[in-house]
């Protein structure tokens, strides 16, 4: 049901009844390993490239999402994935391999709460039993498809950010036991010309800020009704970019309840610049550590707020502006 | 000792300039490459690279911009034997050498060696 200008509530509170977050090497070095289903310690997967060891991460995500749900590939109704490719080929690959209806999405690094909105729509409509929704990225292909190969060694600002090697997958059901999508908020792009990119956390966070206030003003609840409001993959330059932002906006959220994905996911001692990003962020800190830390009780409501850079290699290339783009959802569990 | 702290000084202040197109002026790693070598085959028609080399020995010779003044060496030398074409066929007299070590070790590396990222 549609709540101010661009929130919906979910009446029939769709279940998170499962889900999976494989990582790669890098992670398995930080803070939240312990989170991940499976951890590689090869950025190849065993695999002649990093766009195929990308599916097998996604596919990886979502066999195991399946299994940890008790459910067949048969079972699942419709298959929303999205990632960073060109074509979104690692999420139409792995709908190859699972064989489920598939719609493929792109919104870069918010394809995760994109496509957990969308699921949560399919299932508070009825128009489905089980929503499998996932998303992946991959350093090393990534580093190819929009900068530089790594192999060429090109210098990083401090603002760069380290795209995540992994893939998160969630699994929808309209019933069982699980946290709760409680309501989603669709995000505008906003660009505020901002073209460099190797400060994308700079430009995304003024959508971040966006999507918030419009959250919290169609909800017309404040902050602290959370007990964590996560961004996606904002890092430490565009993270606290948002927090000023969001003070002159006339809405603030108390330091000890915000943070951002990219900056939980790796430890201060690892050389990843500003932060995490990538598709993989928000998605296996989401549905690793923040949903594991729910299912213990150690948080009963949160806002994940997936944040994408919509930028194309050309279009960067050819000096246009990067717009951005940021997906709330609103998660409970009530055990 | 003097060549090697001049070389130290001439080489480091092109490295600084090659950063600061690369972090003031934000210019991509190949534009920022491609400005040192037409500055150094610029500053070779002028002549003054070649008093810069004979001052700073590898100072001035290690870092690109020398690529820029060996093209343009190499185009005039040859211009002057064999007349216009020498400027085609001597472009890269003086740096195939660099061209054909890059391409070939290149190549060696990438049959025994798998990037790690």
């Amino acid at each position: 049901m549609l709540h101010g200008h661009q929130t919906w509530v979910f009446a029939n509170r769709p279940t998170i009844i499962a889900t999976a977050a494989v990582g790669g090497p890098f992670e398995a070095e930080g803070p939240l390993a312990k989170d991940f289903d499976k951890l590689h310690g090869d950025l190849w997967l065993g695999q002649d490239s990093y766009e195929k060891a990308e599916k097998v991460l996604l596919e990886e995500a979502c066999t195991t999402a399946i299994e940890k749900a008790g459910l067949q590939k048969s079972d699942i109704q419709f298959f929303l994935s999205g990632d960073l490719m060109n074509q979104t080929i690692s999420s139409s690959f792995t709908a190859r391999t699972l064989a489920v209806p598939f719609f493929g999405l792109f919104g870069a690094c918010s394809s995760s709460m994109e496509s957990l909105t969308l699921g949560s729509l399919i299932i508070d409509s009825k128009s489905a039993n089980y929503v499998l929704c996932g998303t992946s990225s991959h350093n090393a292909a990534a580093e190819k498809q929009f900068r530089y190969p790594t192999e060429y060694g090109s210098q990083k600002p401090p603002t760069a950010q380290w795209t995540v090697t992994g893939a998160g997958a969630a699994i929808l059901g309209r019933e069982g036991d699980g946290p709760k999508v409680i309501a989603a908020t669709v995000g505008r792009v906003v660009d505020m010309g901002i073209s460099d990119p190797f400060n994308m956390g700079s430009a995304m966070a003024p959508a971040a800020v966006d999507t918030i206030t419009a959250h919290f003003r169609d909800l017309r609840i404040p902050p602290r009704e959370y007990d964590l409001i996560a961004t996606g993959d904002l890092g430490k330059v565009g993270f606290t970019i948002a927090a000023d932002l969001l003070k002159k906006h006339g809405l603030e959220i108390p330091e000890d309840i915000f943070t951002d994905c990219g900056i939980l996911i790796y430890s201060k001692d690892q050389p990843v610049f500003a932060g995490g990003s990538g598709c993989g962020c928000s998605a296996t800190v989401t549905y690793g550590h923040i949903l594991n830390r729910m299912r213990k009780g150690e948080l009963k409501k949160v806002l994940i707020v997936a944040t994408g850079a919509l930028l194309s290699p050309l279009s960067y290339q050819q000096k246009e502006s990067i717009p951005c783009i940021a997906h709330a959802v609103s998660i409970e569990y009530i055990s | 000792m003097e060549t090697y702290f001049w070389a130290f000084v001439v080489g480091g202040l092109i490295c600084v300039i090659g950063q600061l197109l690369l972090d003031v002026g934000k210019f991509t790693p190949a534009h920022t490459m491609s400005i040192l070598v037409v500055t150094g085959a610029i500053l070779g028609g002028l002549g003054l690279y070649g008093p810069l080399i004979d001052f700073a020995g590898a100072g001035a010779t290690i870092p690109i911009a020398s690529f820029g003044n060996s093209l343009y060496q190499g185009a005039m030398s040859e211009a002057e034997t064999y007349g216009i074409i020498g400027i085609l066929t001597g472009i890269f007299e003086i740096t195939s050498a660099g061209i054909s070590a890059a391409i070939i070790f290149g190549f060696m590396a990438a049959l025994f060696f798998k990037p790690k990222g």
